[in-house]
């Protein structure tokens, strides 16, 4: 499968700043890539120099095998491009605006009108379709962008922060848009959601100070936290001690962290495991063992805001 | 073409989607009227001609103009659309030329609204409605040789007021080195040689020609490609900003 999005040793320095160093990166169709990073990272950086609008200061991108710098209209035409803050002229309504970006994708008549029916009824516009922008909340300012990426159908959809601002439900479907597109498409999105991760990306790249700290499947990169098969067991107050001592006894535990929960009597104890190995079984035997039947029991998969915040602070330090 | 078209319609649409166009063309008609009446003493001159709207002319388009073009990449910088306009799959060149044709056909809309004041001097008299029409086309070439230089001003800043400010200060230069007065002054100060290129690149001696009705081929030219000069700055300066 050929790489339709191919980052090739981006860099870009702004005076004495080197805002993104040597980001190289390849992403197939029915890939959804996610980009994460704190602010200020580099993220957009990275994404305005793959979508050709700021100029690489080394390295160049390809999307559908066009060089970004030797043939910019070849890789607009396969562009659908949600900048950041997902900017739209205010003054238009929705419906001139998407019917513009038709004209200027040379879109005609019929076929225009196809188009602009198609995002409308993807991004949900229908009810605000002859607001000005600069009318409407942040959230449809954000489906307006949206639109304007997919209105052409494009292969390659970069999308800078396409959830930001929206309230649940309309995450939900944003999210629900972006998997049932992702087959047939090269998709790059960066948010600071972890939980959209793990919820529609194939792939996550952890970007820091402008370099590529991790690039794996969500998967991966929970397997890798100390939380990975951490089991959690919620038990009576009354019988929190022995439960504490029993898992404590278990060779197999590193630890054991205890959070008690507040009003019910209930307190739960989390196993963490030693080299992330699997314990559940351990757990429930040393339980049966002491005679205490947790009221629940879980395994965690691991916990990617701490693998977020230990792969970008263990840059910066 | 087509790109070229479907971006000037939208930024021609811009002018009128809110009060600026409609400001604009108030106060130009109301200035020109002003300075045409009474300082161009229209009535008391006893003949039947737009000389004194046509001399006035210039002074109001520099200080005027400049407002037509401050917005035209100043603001799409400012709100960020610029990123989404070139990523769209149009060259640069297109959307130079189709921003510029929309402020040309905006700056045109107000030159024709003055036609009241031709209608007045056929009633009043009998003009040389030829040169009349000359001197509109050298109102107009006027007019593009100042907005190609607002359109440059307004993509190096993503503020409407430094665009403006630079613009008639850009315009202002090209103006005076032909007038008498700073040739006069000029003559004391520079060579012969630095004073002829000056009045060679000066805009207001070759409009001051047409507006009399000499249309020299040469002066068109140079018009032209003063404009083309100006816009090639423009999309050049646009790609130098692209690179941060």
């Amino acid at each position: 499968m050929a790489a339709m999005i191919e980052a090739l040793g981006l860099v870009k320095r702004f005076g004495p700043v080197t805002a993104v160093d040597q980001v190289s990166l390849a992403v197939g169709r029915g890939e959804v890539l996610g980009f994460l990073g704190p602010n200020g990272a580099g993220k957009s950086t990275s994404m305005k120099m793959i979508a050709g609008y700021l100029l690489p200061t080394r390295g160049t991108a390809r999307l559908c095998g066009h060089d970004v710098l030797a043939e910019p209209l070849a890789v607009k035409r396969v562009l659908g491009y949600l900048p950041e803050g997902a900017p739209t002229y205010p003054d238009m309504t929705v419906a001139a605006f998407l019917d513009w970006i038709a004209a200027v994708r040379g879109f005609d008549g019929r076929e225009r009108r196809a188009r602009v029916e198609r995002a409308v009824r993807l991004a949900s516009l229908g009810d605000v379709l002859f607001y000005p922008i600069e009318a409407l909340s942040k959230g449809f300012k954000r489906r307006v962008g949206l639109a304007q990426a997919l209105l052409h159908d494009p292969e390659v959809l970069i999308l800078d922060e396409p959830t930001d601002g929206l309230d649940p439900n309309q995450k939900a479907e944003v999210r629900r848009l972006i998997t049932a597109m992702a087959p047939e498409k090269a998709i790059i999105i960066s948010t600071h959601i972890l939980e959209e991760v793990e919820a529609i990306c194939t792939r996550a790249v952890l970007i820091a100070r402008g370099r590529i700290v991790a690039d794996a499947t969500p998967a991966e990169l929970a397997a890798s936290n100390r939380w990975h098969n951490a089991t959690t067991v919620v038990v009576r107050e009354a019988e929190a001690e022995a439960a504490e001592a029993a898992l404590r006894a278990l060779p197999s535990v590193a630890g054991v962290e205890r959070s008690p929960r507040p009003g019910m009597g209930l307190v739960a104890l989390s196993a963490l495991p030693r080299e992330r190995h699997p314990i559940e079984g351990m757990v429930r035997d040393a339980l049966a063992a002491a005679a205490i039947v947790p009221r629940e029991l879980f395994v965690e998969r691991g916990r990617l805001d701490e693998v977020f915040r230990d792969l970008t602070l263990r840059e910066a330090a | 073409m087509r790109s070229v078209f479907v971006i000037a319609r939208r930024e021609l649409a811009a002018y009128f989607a809110t009060p600026v166009a409609y400001v604009f063309i108030v106060i130009f008609l109301v200035l020109l009227g002003a300075l045409t009446f009474s300082v161009g003493n229209f009535f008391d001159r006893g003949q039947a001609d737009l000389a004194p709207l046509f001399t006035f002319l210039p002074w109001l388009f520099l200080l005027l103009i400049p407002a037509i073009t401050m917005r035209l990449w100043a603001e799409e910088r400012r709100s960020g659309t610029i990123e989404l306009l070139l990523t769209l799959p149009v060259a640069l060149w297109q959307a130079v030329v189709g921003k510029f044709l929309a402020a040309w056909a905006f700056a045109a809309i107000a030159l024709t609204l003055t036609f009241p004041m031709v209608i007045t001097v056929n009633v009043l008299g009998t003009p040389d409605n030829g040169v009349i029409l000359a001197a509109y086309a050298g109102a107009l070439l006027l007019a593009g040789c100042y907005l190609a230089i607002g359109a440059a001003m307004s993509a190096l800043t993503k503020n409407q007021v430094i665009a403006f400010v630079l613009a008639v200060a850009a315009c202002f230069v090209f103006t005076v080195f032909g007038s008498p007065v700073v040739a006069g002054f000029l003559a004391e100060a520079l060579p012969a040689g630095v004073l002829e290129a000056a009045r060679r690149i000066s805009l207001i001696g070759r409009y001051d020609s047409i507006t009399r009705g000499v249309v020299a081929l040469r002066d068109l030219v140079f018009f032209a490609t003063f404009i083309g000069f100006w816009l090639y700055a423009n999309a050049v300066i646009v790609e130098w900003k692209k690179a941060g």
